[in-house]
């Protein structure tokens, strides 16, 4: 568990029941591995996934986007962004 | 065949026939979803990723100066914009042995483009049959590719993708036998157009029409194997290696740096800049390193086992393109694992490297 207060978009605090480590990986492997672990999460679980490709800031809200999950935004750290995807219905 | 040949759900209703589409993002794949979903069709996208697009390796290089919208994966924007799911699918292994051994050979390049539209097509199929679905599309329009896109290249790929019948090109429909999607009542025939050649102007002004203007510049040329660059040295390591042993992170190798072949079993890699040489340390492991000490420097990298001659001209290779290439003498650091040499070698002279170039 983790608690983070995003800070685009998300302005609350977001606690998130999973965790994933992409970061080494490029475009698409984060996106992929996202896909998979969501399918593991109930609708309204919120994964934090770990990236250090910038692009990825572009490409998730996309993703969640075109899936129907929700992106809550993402928090630098360092060289690396925490992202924040709740699971849609 | 049977009414359709994949999908768990063998009863469709018309209200809810489910369309499969390769979707790279470009401006013909997204033109023939829009198509299909114009028509109330439940569309589901398959954006593959080969490894060999130049998008994503822009992103591995990471340079700090690229605009990260200009990285975009394109498949996700176009499934964002057209409001359907996409499934991003890694080509693998499988797909790196078809481009090494194509059944149906190269275009002008290293472009396999026949057995990579049917590796593709099948997959989406294969994803269908798993998943549901009625019948696959693709973005594909008669006559615009001089490899792939021809009438009997279009037959040929759709009679060795398994699913004849129901495999539908929406934005040429009309210059093509009519599908089974169209003869069952779950397409319009109509409705699909009439595009072919190898201008875009049709597909643009679809495209506004339907209002779709964020799609990347048509025929801008996004795969590493249509390269030329990237085909002489995929075609130099086919030549000096055993393909069935040719592996993954070589391929990779062949989209970044200056390449250089020494002899039968020895090749060099200099990179050209700061993000190059990030990117070449992840492979140091492959072999030896070298790189011009007390200076700016490329990191070179070898594959093969040169011998004590060819670590004098890959240092003076590195040598060359380091800081310190005015100078007379340059020391050149080569490592390899826990091994460390140093040598004291002049910089190549120009005409003599480009002997070596691929």
């Amino acid at each position: 568990m983790r608690q983070c207060s995003g800070k685009e978009p998300a302005e609350v605090a977001v606690r998130s029941d999973a965790v994933l480590d992409t970061v080494g990986l490029y475009c698409p492997l984060p996106i992929i591995k996202t896909a998979e672990r969501m399918r593991t999460l109930r609708a309204g679980a919120v994964l934090e996934v770990l990236s250090d490709d910038r692009v990825i800031l572009v490409d998730m809200p996309a993703w969640c986007r075109s899936t129907r999950n929700e992106y809550l935004g993402a928090q630098p750290d360092g060289p690396e962004y925490h992202l924040f995807v709740r699971k849609g219905a | 065949m049977s009414e359709r040949p994949a999908g768990p759900d063998s009863t469709p209703r018309p209200d809810r026939i489910k369309a499969i589409g390769l979707l790279s993002g470009g401006l013909d794949s997204t033109l023939a979803a829009r198509v299909l979903l114009e028509q109330g069709i439940e569309v589901v996208g398959i954006h593959y990723s080969t490894g060999f697009c130049m998008n994503d390796h822009r992103r591995a290089l990471a340079r700090p100066d690229e605009d990260p919208r200009r990285m975009r994966n394109e498949g996700l924007r176009a499934g964002a914009d057209l409001g359907i799911p996409i499934e991003v699918l890694d080509a693998g292994e499988a797909y790196l042995r078809m481009v090494l051994n194509p059944r149906h050979g190269y275009g002008k390049r290293a472009n396999p483009c026949i057995d990579c539209r049917i590796f593709m097509i099948h997959g989406a199929a294969e994803y269908m049959r798993e998943h549901g679905g009625h019948f696959v599309f693709t973005g594909e329009v008669l006559g615009q590719r001089p490899m792939s896109q021809h009438m009997q290249s279009l037959k040929l790929i759709e009679k060795e993708c398994g699913i004849a019948g129901y495999l539908l090109r929406p934005l040429s429909a009309k210059h093509l036998p009519s599908t089974m999607p169209e003869r069952l009542g779950w397409v319009d025939r109509e409705r699909l157009l009439s595009i072919s050649g190898r201008s875009r102007k049709e597909q643009m002004s679809w495209s506004e029409r339907f209002g779709l203007s964020d799609y990347p510049q048509p025929a801008g040329g996004c795969c590493f194997l249509a390269d030329e660059n990237f085909a002489r040295r995929f075609h130099d390591k086919k030549e000096h290696s055993r393909v069935e042993e040719i592996r993954r992170e070589e391929l990779i190798l062949l989209k970044v740096g200056r390449h250089f072949r020494l002899s039968p079993g020895v090749k060099i890699i200099v990179a050209r800049d700061e993000a190059e040489n990030r990117f070449l340390a992840r492979f140091e492991d492959l072999g030896w390193r070298f790189e011009a000490l007390e200076c700016g420097s490329p990191v070179t990298l070898v594959e093969g086992e040169p011998d004590e001659n060819l670590k004098q001209l890959i240092a003076a290779i590195t040598a060359r393109y380091s800081d310190r290439r005015g100078e007379p003498l340059v020391e050149v650091a080569a490592r390899r694992a826990d091994r460390e040499e140093r040598l004291l070698v002049p910089p190549v002279a120009d005409r003599v490297l480009e002997a070596y170039r691929i």
